[in-house]
């Protein structure tokens, strides 16, 4: 029997999930793997995997990303424990959705969720401690960490949480200690929308896509950010089936390390070669958020420190 | 000491390196913070490249290219010149000064051109003082 573990960081739960939904699939993973430690199925503690022996466990995941002092011990621990270790999804592998939070310092994501948020209401002006006289939390990490920034990782499921055909993929490989899988080309590839794409493209104005009717046509001819270009295919194009752009979960395509200046570039390249200067900066100017649109799942990779602090 | 700071400068074959070149057989004299690398187009240099130019140690990115209308692949400028524009607006977003970027167009006849935007670009860096990556 192979060992498995599975654990829960800094996340949304989705990749936990995830796991269950394979379905019935889940009972013939169970049948040649026994689970050792996954907190939020079952329960396990932390003494139990202390007292697990070094390199026991065969495949460790760990989904969601180190924002906690508690997320990077167990990290370290799994890493001890595990003879392969997972990042599981976008959050472990990128930083995700909450690596976008390493634009803004510790006070500031405080202040926010717990003081001006327009859906807060609070009084009081209650803010949660680390300490009190009888209790210690673990202490909120400066910036949101990626796994691989703490531990050395042996291989990264991507995605948002993992669609099922990469994670069926993926366990596959990983239950007989295959650290390589998942496809090498571009989303592009494997889009439904792939035979509307023209050979030329080009850009006037960007749209958001609620700004305009959907012609089911490729959206980047629609004038719509569709970071499917830049992003890795697996799958299958569950968002664009559903009328909706890539916004970019699965990561780069493995040869490529940085996927949001490589959609940069390649957006750039997209918007009509007779516009002039003016025009130019007006149609760039209408992306309001770069960070967010290019680096929506990987600005922890960017700016693993924070917001860098230019002196003047 | 004073800082001197580290320039990377991306310079298209056709145009702002034969203006290099020009500077250099005109004997006119330019800082030596500038470290040059020959691309065949300003098209050609990707975001990635001048994100990985500040990540490695540059506090500032120069790119050079044909005058607009004037490039050699036809349009290669005009997308360099677009991603400036937006590499910039990302700079901004992350912290960073956008005034470390920064592109030119230079003939392969305009050796003093080169010379002059080269010490100003300099000087400008020197202002700004050493990259947030450096520190």
């Amino acid at each position: 029997m192979i060992k498995i573990a599975m654990y829960w960081g800094a996340g949304c739960g989705g990749c936990d999930v995830s796991l269950l939904g394979l379905h019935e699939k889940i009972l013939d993973l169970l049948n040649e793997a026994e689970i050792v430690f996954w907190p939020c199925a079952m329960d396990f503690k932390y003494e139990d995997l202390e007292k697990m022996e070094d390199k026991s466990i065969d495949v460790a995941f760990y989904n969601g990303g180190i924002r906690t002092e508690e997320n990077e011990e167990i990290a370290k621990l799994l890493r001890k424990k595990a003879k392969i270790l997972v990042a599981y999804g976008s959050c472990a592998t990128e930083g995700c959705v909450i690596g976008l939070a390493n634009l803004y310092d510790k006070k500031d994501i405080f202040e926010t969720v717990y003081l001006k948020n327009e859906t807060t209401k609070n009084d009081e002006k209650i803010v949660p401690k680390e300490e009190t006289d009888d209790l210690k939390l673990p202490e909120f990490l400066p910036y949101l960490k990626t796994l691989e920034q703490v531990v050395e990782v042996d291989a990264s499921i991507p995605g948002c949480p993992p669609p099922m055909p990469v994670l069926e993929d993926a366990l596959n490989a990983l239950l007989q200690g295959k650290t390589k899988f998942g496809k090498e080309v571009a989303l592009c590839d494997e889009c439904p929308r792939k035979d509307t794409k023209p050979d030329k493209i080009e850009i006037s104005r960007f749209y958001r896509w609620h700004e305009k009717e959907d012609n089911g046509d490729c959206f980047l001819a629609q004038n719509m950010i569709c970071m499917g270009p830049a992003t890795r295919a697996g799958c299958g194009g569950e968002c664009i089936s559903a009328n909706i752009p890539c916004t970019g979960c699965m990561g780069p395509v493995p040869k490529v390390r940085n996927q949001g200046t490589s959609m940069l570039s390649a957006i750039a390249s997209l918007i009509g070669e007779e516009i002039d200067e003016e025009t130019e900066k007006e149609i760039i100017n209408s992306i309001e958020d770069f960070a967010g649109t290019f680096y929506k799942f990987s600005t922890a990779k960017l700016l693993p420190e924070g917001r860098l602090k230019d002196e003047s | 000491m004073s800082f001197e700071p580290k320039i990377v400068a991306f310079l298209c074959n056709w145009c702002a390196y034969a203006g290099a070149d020009m500077a250099g057989t005109s004997r006119l004299k330019y800082p030596a913070n500038v470290v040059p690398i020959r691309v065949m187009c300003s098209g050609r240099i990707d975001a990635e490249f001048i994100i990985d130019a500040f990540e490695k140690g540059a506090d500032g990115v120069f790119i050079g290219g044909c005058h607009p209308g004037d490039c050699h692949y036809v349009s290669g400028n005009y997308r360099a010149r677009r991603r400036v524009e937006m590499v910039k607006k990302l700079l901004s977003q992350m912290g960073v000064n956008e005034k470390r970027l920064r592109i030119e167009w230079v003939s392969a006849t305009e050796g003093k051109k080169f010379a002059t935007v080269i010490e100003e670009f300099v000087d400008e860096i020197k202002k700004l003082g050493p990259s947030p990556w450096r520190k």
